[in-house]
């Protein structure tokens, strides 16, 4: 028997018997400048937004959920698939919110806080360019697109020698990391950031001065210094409205203390000067990992914490030693128990500020694990920021908010 | 006999703990700090604290829930916390059956962060304090959707990340991981009608379903059988490598050449 479908199709693209002569578009949620499964419904005036109401979900995989029923070292993993484009600032993110639960942030070898911080600054470029490529695309610029993927391919290609993947790292560990750099990859790193500034000049050359890339930019998508406060915006949407608030420089974690970088900011407050903040950016991070290659030379061989009761020892001594592969059995089918407390810890991901909040109440599974990623509230703040806008800016803005579906949807 | 599991909370437990067991904590510290001490001592001008320490380089302030939007207020326009980065539940129905509503601030002109934390019973209602901060208003609307908990005077509450007929609040700890019921159920209660669910029936539901305890059809999992074959035969043998056409050649060193530089 043929069964009767009770799916209406509510959900047409137009709609245009309304009586006060407005239209209303359903954007998305499969939009190809909408970087995801974003959908917007807008409601137009002729070709001007009166009200944009931003819909999500379409990606929702219940990552907190899962946070509550996995052990912490299980979950690092699944933290790859939020942000994919630069997964390593995730996994680091979640890292050193359970290193700081745990109290062990200081105990990280200097060697693995090294790696790591080449990890995450490399993945700040990987992200940068990434967002430069579809952004330019969104916007027009073909050809800028392909040199930016080509980049991005070469930043991929040094993950992949170091941790085996390309897109979804896991390359931290609760601890510290799991490998030293392999032989002659600082060589291929070095030969990546000597290629990579030419290579900037050349999409500024393709870009900043383009007549069409200024009309489009210029004056689209402006965020006042009080409404990027208000809606908690971070990153370079903090610092593209003025205001100077760099959580690496703020409140330094990992190595950032010791390293010697600047916080480009503009008032602009436009899509513009978002631009040149992604541009000056991928040039602090090259100037940053240029002086974490010099620091690598002189640290320790240790990789991981010592701390027995949360990390498990080193693969030799769990090998020879019988106590340490006990705790190593315990460790891997129980999981560490953290005290009982709980956490924030904040961090600068490409994206702006990623932060995690776990609850542990001493068991091996969180009680509350919120993620606090910084696209939720660079999504929340299109309805605020489309109305007044042209259909076609939308894409701009939304390129220029730089948001992946990942870690708004969790 | 099977073993008792509570019902008030079905997220996963350590299989094993040892009895004399006790968990350590996380050291709440006396509020020494200088800024912390003196945006403490304003708030408890006029607010009634429940507690007050410092976790983890962070303030923490237990407050009533009637006054979470004047305090905000408080914390907003003379203290500096201008910022509400986060803002969420955490679910103690089991324990006490209240939830714990807690809001990340920041100041970003002292580089401080303060969490304002307060309980409510189950029923009751909490006031929006999107009035003060924007960014309330998705995290509010998620809440909602996670934890069932009404906001009052929320300009748009709604769910946010589930459908909007969704069924139960998926972030209590009541609700299972892999969902529950109605989570089973929504495709085809939505498109047929719950009187379907018996017509239909588990299997046709989720047709790529194999159960793991039915040792026959998940024995087959990866070798699928033809359509309308005999559940009972064995399937075909596939001959993957044949000798006449190799998959794979044999490495000849002769013929190769390598490539001295990579990039």
């Amino acid at each position: 028997m043929q069964q009767r479908n009770r799916l209406e199709p509510y959900f047409e693209n137009l709609v245009f018997e309304r009586e006060d002569n407005k239209m209303v578009v359903n954007f998305g949620p499969q939009h190809p400048s909408a970087h995801g499964q974003l959908r917007l419904i807008l409601e137009m005036d002729g070709e001007q937004i009166t009200k944009a109401v931003p819909d999500i979900g379409y990606l929702h995989r219940g990552m907190e959920k899962m946070g509550e029923n996995m052990i912490y070292n299980e979950f690092l993993p699944t933290t790859d698939r939020m942000d994919y484009i630069a997964a390593t600032s995730n996994n680091y993110a979640f890292a050193l919110a359970v290193e700081r639960l745990l109290g062990i942030e200081d105990k990280v070898p200097r060697r693995a806080k090294v790696i790591r911080t080449i990890l995450l600054e490399l993945n700040r470029i990987i992200s940068h360019l990434f967002w430069l490529a579809t952004h330019a695309l969104d916007v027009g610029a073909m050809s800028v697109f392909l040199y930016c993927f080509r980049e991005r391919e070469y930043a991929m290609d040094l993950m992949e020698e170091y941790c085996g993947a390309r897109l979804t790292h896991s390359a931290v560990r609760i601890g510290g990391v799991p490998l030293d750099l392999p032989e002659g990859w600082l060589d291929h790193l070095n030969w990546f950031l000597n290629n990579l500034p030419e290579q900037i000049k050349l999409y500024e050359g393709l870009l900043t001065e383009n007549r069409i890339w200024r009309m489009r930019l210029e004056e689209v998508g402006i965020v006042p210094p009080e409404m990027a406060k208000s809606w908690a915006c971070s990153g370079i949407m903090l610092r593209g409205s003025g205001i100077e608030y760099d959580i690496r420089k703020e409140e330094p974690y990992e190595l950032y203390e010791e390293l010697d970088f600047d916080i480009p900011v503009s008032d602009r407050c436009d899509s513009y000067g978002r631009y040149l903040l992604y541009m000056e950016e991928m040039r602090q991070s090259i100037r940053i990992i240029r002086q974490l290659i010099t620091m690598y030379k002189d640290t320790g061989p240790e990789l991981m914490a010592h701390a027995p009761e949360y990390i498990s020892a080193p693969k030799e001594d769990i090998m020879t030693q019988n106590y340490s592969l006990m705790e190593h059995f315990v460790l891997v089918t129980q999981g560490m128990r953290p005290p009982v407390g709980e956490v924030y810890a904040p961090t600068e991901s490409p994206k702006g500020e990623l932060g995690f909040f776990i609850r542990s109440e001493g068991e091996p599974y969180a009680y509350r694990m919120k993620i606090r990623a910084p696209s939720f509230w660079h999504t929340g703040i299109l309805q605020d920021l489309l109305p007044g806008h042209y259909l076609a800016d939308v894409v701009t803005i939304i390129g220029s908010t730089n948001i992946v579906f990942g870690e708004i949807d969790r | 006999m099977r073993p008792y599991r509570p019902k008030d909370n079905v997220q996963k437990k350590s299989y094993y703990t040892d009895r004399f067991w006790v968990a350590p904590r996380v050291p709440e510290e006396p509020v020494e700090d200088e800024i912390f001490k003196e945006d403490l001592a304003s708030v408890e001008q006029t607010f009634s604290i429940k507690k007050a320490y410092i976790q983890r380089g962070q303030l923490v302030i237990i407050i009533d829930p009637k006054d979470n939007v004047e305090v905000l207020r408080h914390l907003k326009e003379e203290r500096g916390y201008d910022v509400l980065s986060e803002m969420s539940a955490i679910d103690y129905l089991a324990k006490d059956g209240e939830f714990e509503i807690f809001y990340q601030l920041l100041a970003m002109s002292k580089r401080r962060r303060i969490r304002v934390k307060c309980r409510i019973k189950e029923n009751e209602a909490i006031e929006s304090v999107e009035c003060l901060f924007r960014s309330a208003d998705w995290s509010e609307r998620e809440m909602y959707d996670m934890f069932g908990i009404k906001v009052n005077n929320h300009p748009y509450l709604k769910r946010i990340l589930m459908p909007e007929d969704w069924v139960g609040y998926p972030l209590r700890k009541t609700y299972p991981l892999h969902g529950d019921e109605a989570a089973q159920w929504y495709e085809v209660d939505k498109i047929f009608g719950k009187e379907y669910r018996e017509i239909i029936g588990p299997e046709q539901r989720d047709p790529a379903f194999v159960s793991t305890k039915d040792t026959c059809n998940y024995a087959r999992v990866t070798h699928p059988l033809p359509k309308c074959a005999d559940p009972n035969s064995e399937p075909e043998h596939i001959e993957v490598f044949n000798d006449d056409a190799p998959l794979v050649e044999t490495f000849d060193l002769k013929k190769s050449k390598i490539v001295d530089k990579t990039r």
